[in-house]
């Protein structure tokens, strides 16, 4: 896709295709309501420079002119940053973040902030302040979440590419429900400078694209050693290669059978077994593995990330910035007015567990057991990889929900489930979409790699892509 | 004071460390200055921001701990203390909770618990019917040193803070100035009956601004809490402010009301791994420490006890009188000595000037004590010199050289001088031959006045008793 319009901003210009970019955008705001933020008129002078060197016979960068969505937690210099939250309604961002502006560097074009379940918690869209996003295949339906607007900004052809942030499974997950590709890297990869924080050490900056090739394209071009974030691995970044067209022969792929069991939707369980076949076709090793921690993996991340939320929430209070309540008298009002006014229900509901969590007396008996079972997770993923390349899954285990139907927060938290052990590891994960099921919805497949194992995952991703490409 | 009780103290100082920048951003760590103009995302909280470790926090860290003897943690984590405070930007403080980079060891006689890393506040400006906050000084990097509990008394509370202050001071971590804040500290006391009883109720006292106001206030303490016990109460635990008006301390709040902090391991910043290797090659940047310098004033540059205490009270001042000892030689240490502590440091004094900027070069004032010694310049001209040399931070060779004030140790110009003051003078000349010899000094002083103080005073004496015997 990003060949395709590279070569339209060489024939046409950049400025052209802006403009063509936005009217379409406007549109599929009206129907979808994908953005919070849109940055048409900055993006029609980006086009602009960008024009100015193409003519002059520069070359603006591997992604030259082409449009990008970034989701409203990523800061963007002097735009507004929401996290879908009224708290932060008139926040402007005071400087740009390390993955945003290598996507500038590269010569992209940021054509809007995308909308989010507030402060990424939320598997539907439905809990931003600035009400839910549609999902463009289906605007009935529930693009997924937290990524919900970079997921249907990029399902609805307004862009390529959009970034998103994966804590639990926030960019996977929303792939999955919009049809398109959504990569989570190795923690790490990405530098989280200008991510706001969820929970900092799952939390990962992620691709949504609308094929492997392009999603390739972009991580490559964002990952990399940061000095401004003291958890990024000093590795330079992923190299684009030829790779991911080698196809799968000799890959060892693990099915884990608690992936596939009595909750899972029984059309995707077909559609994952079909896969299998034509894996084993194509000269792949393919055999069923177990993951016996995929319920404690559940359980550890629900202490984990809300005790880290819980903190990194705190600095939202009124004082400095964002939302104030405006009748508060005294300091302790003003915290709680503010905190009681501008925060969500979802948002509330973890920040509470999170301090519960914290607290002087469930501090060992919950957070440090769940650091424990965290790393016991880890291991487990380990010894797995030491003998085969990729895991490979559906990515939910029901295709897109209707608004609405999906009501109580653990039900919700299901569409998570099986995104969440690997983010709590920090291994890359990605989902790539394979076809759809019964009233044409679409389904997602994971695969999930060892550490730094993103060429392997593209290379087996663009091999399904491939299978299901129209 | 209180005969009756056993009083144990333990101190919890926090010092502001000498570094270029923060402890967790780019920006200048320097104290005051207008309000928000030292600060960035990071230090402001935020979103998205993230904090990234100073490397020269942790030298400055492991060269005050090795200075107090503590050992080392090869690794230590840096955890988040969370409460909600205006001055915190992200309401929590990073700070090194269960790990901290040092402990074990001593300061004198007193016993380190702990010493680690942490953030410092920002600062909040009341103003009628408002609160501003300024977090200029909002990451500053901070060490806490807590003491054990076994201080016994006020005063040797104060010592061990004025002990630790000079230490600190010669290690070069901080100017730790209880004044301006970059040296505060809190005391814990605690009363108790008898030597096997265990530790009794303490209170913890705040806002003590020097070293002064930590002596009062656990004087005030001690009286407080013996009062109680002894008409049979019990002193509750709570943290106490010193009222520095009234001279008491005042309830603040009672433990029970205490925060949970609810620490937890900070998930921005791996673990601080500080290699062997590191704390040997700190260690070679480890001065000698006072008391040892002291003694070596002593014995080596055959100093009075007092003198070698004065010039070793401050590195900077020890390090001056070294380098002019060099140039003036071992034997002129006295007179070195007292030109340094009087006349250098009266100067200084007046002017409110610190050692380090002393106009004067060291190499300077030791050819000023040499051309004394050698009897080039007089001690009224090398005050005059000296005058020059503060001012202008000449050598004394270029303002002797200038003014022409070398000393006049020729016979005929001393003989010419004398003969021309012998002339203006007879009334001076008769009274001495009548035998009142006590006006041989009124004449000198007139051979001085006309050679512009630059005659040698001994000469003039003997060539005017000389001359005027030929009068007889
Ligand atoms: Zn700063």
């Amino acid at each position: 896709m990003i060949k395709k319009i590279l070569k339209k901003v060489n024939s046409d210009g950049a400025f052209s295709l802006v403009k063509q970019v936005s009217a379409q955008v406007l549109e599929s705001q009206e129907k979808y309501n994908s953005y919070i933020t849109l940055t048409l008129d900055r993006a029609s002078k980006r086009a602009q420079e960008i024009d100015s060197l193409l003519n002059a016979g520069k070359n603006p960068g591997p992604l030259a002119g082409i449009p990008v969505a970034l989701k409203d937690n990523l800061l963007y210099s002097g735009e507004k940053m929401t996290c879908g939250s009224k708290i932060l309604e008139n926040y402007f961002s005071p400087y740009t973040g390390t993955a945003v502006e290598k996507l500038e560097e590269a010569g992209a074009i940021v054509i809007g902030k995308t909308n989010m379940d507030e402060f990424a918690m939320g598997s539907s869209g439905e809990t931003s302040y600035f009400g839910p996003t549609k999902n463009p295949l289906h605007p009935d339906r529930v693009p997924g979440g937290s990524s919900s607007g970079s997921a249907a900004a990029v399902a609805s052809g307004d862009v390529p590419i959009a970034l998103g942030s994966d804590t639990g499974g926030s960019v996977r997950q929303p792939a999955s429900f919009c049809g398109v590709c959504g990569l989570r890297p190795t923690y790490g990869r990405i530098s989280r400078y200008g991510l706001s924080a969820l929970a900092s050490s799952i939390d990962q900056i992620g691709v949504l694209a609308s094929s492997v090739e392009d999603t390739a394209l972009v991580y490559s071009l964002i990952s990399g050693h940061d000095p401004k974030d003291s958890t990024s691995l000093n590795e330079k970044g992923y190299e684009l290669s030829d790779s991911i067209e080698e196809g799968v022969k000799g890959l060892k792929i693990g099915i884990p059978k608690e992936y596939m069991g009595e909750t899972l939707h029984s059309e995707i369980r077909e559609r994952i077994l079909e896969i299998s076949n034509k894996l084993v076709s194509a000269g792949a090793e393919v055999k069923e593995i177990s993951l016996p921690s995929l319920e404690q993996a559940l359980a550890t991340y629900y202490i984990i990330a809300p005790a880290e939320i819980s903190s990194n929430l705190a600095r939202y209070d009124g004082v400095r910035y964002g939302f104030r309540a405006p009748e508060a008298q005294t300091l302790e009002e003003m915290y709680i007015e503010s905190r009681t006014q501008g925060f969500g229900p979802e948002v509330k509901r973890r920040i509470l567990l999170g301090t519960s969590i914290l607290s002087s007396g469930n501090y060992e008996s919950y957070y440090l057991k769940a650091l424990k079972v965290r790393s016991m997770i880890k291991k487990e993923f380990e010894k797995i990889f030491s003998s085969i390349d990729l895991i490979f899954s559906p990515t939910t285990p029901t295709p897109p929900f209707k608004f609405g139907e999906v009501k109580d927060p653990m039900e919700m938290s299901m569409a998570d489930s099986y995104t969440i052990p690997s983010s709590l590891a920090g291994l890359p994960a990605m989902s790539v979409p394979v076809g759809s099921i019964e009233k044409n919805l679409p389904v997602g497949a994971q695969l999930i790699g060892g550490t730094f194992s993103e060429p392997t995952i593209f290379r087996c991703a663009r091999f399904m892509e491939k299978i299901y490409e129209s | 004071m209180s005969p009756d009780y056993i009083v144990t103290i333990g101190l919890e100082v926090h010092v502001h460390l000498d570094t270029k920048t923060k402890l967790f951003c780019s920006c200048p760590n320097i104290t005051g200055g207008e309000p928000n103009t030292r600060i960035c995302p990071v230090c402001t909280g935020q979103p998205g921001a993230l904090p990234v470790f100073n490397e020269r926090v942790l030298f400055q860290a492991v060269l005050a701990a090795l200075a107090i003897n503590c050992r080392i943690n090869h690794r230590s984590i840096f955890a988040r203390k969370q409460y909600f405070y205006p001055d915190m930007p992200t309401n929590y403080q990073i700070t090194q909770h269960e790990l901290p980079i040092a402990e074990k060891g001593h300061l004198g006689g007193t016993g380190i618990n702990r010493l680690h890393i942490e953030e410092d506040a920002g600062k909040l400006i009341h103003t009628g019917g408002s609160s501003l906050v300024d977090l200029n000084r909002a990451s500053a990097p901070l060490i806490e040193i807590v003491t054990e509990p076994e201080i016994t008394s006020p005063q040797e509370a104060g010592d061990f803070l004025r002990n630790l202050r000079q230490i600190l001071r010669y290690a070069g971590v901080s100017d730790c100035d209880m004044e301006k804040g970059s040296m505060r500290c809190d005391a814990n006391i605690s009363l108790r009956k008898n030597q096997d009883d265990p530790l009794g109720v303490k209170s913890e006292l705040k806002n003590l601004n020097s070293f002064r106001s930590v002596e009062m206030a656990l004087d005030y303490e001690i009286l407080r809490q013996s009062e109680i016990l002894s008409s049979g109460g019990e002193v509750i635990q709570e943290t106490r402010l010193w009222d520095e008006d009234s001279l008491r301390t005042k309830g603040m709040r009672t433990k029970e009301e205490s925060d949970d902090y609810r620490f937890f391991s900070d998930p921005d910043l791996p673990p601080l791994l500080v290699g062997e290797d590191f704390v040997e090659e700190v260690a070679t940047y480890l001065p000698e420490m006072p008391d040892a310098r002291k003694n070596r004033f002593v014995t080596e540059f055959g100093l009075s006890e007092y003198d070698a205490g004065v010039l070793t009270q401050e590195k900077d001042t020890a390090d001056y009188f070294e380098e002019a000892l060099k140039v003036c030689g071992l034997k002129q240490s006295k007179m070195l000595a007292s030109w340094l502590s009087v006349e250098v440091a009266g100067q200084l004094n007046a002017l409110g000037v610190s050692m380090s900027d002393n106009p004067v070069k060291p190499a300077h004032l030791g050819s000023l004590v040499r051309e004394i010694s050698q009897g080039n310049v007089s001690g009224t001209m090398a005050k005059d010199i000296f005058a020059e040399m503060f001012e202008t931070g000449f050598s004394p060779e270029n303002i002797i050289e200038k003014k022409g004030l070398k000393q006049i140790n020729s016979e005929d110009e001393i003989n010419a001088f004398c003969e021309k003051v012998l002339k203006d003078n007879p009334d001076l000349v008769e009274k001495y031959l009548d035998g009142k010899h006590g006006v041989l000094g009124a004449m000198v002083g007139q051979v001085m006045k006309e050679s512009r103080g630059q005659a040698n005073p001994k000469k003039v004496n003997e060539t005017l008793r000389r001359l005027i015997e030929k009068f007889q």
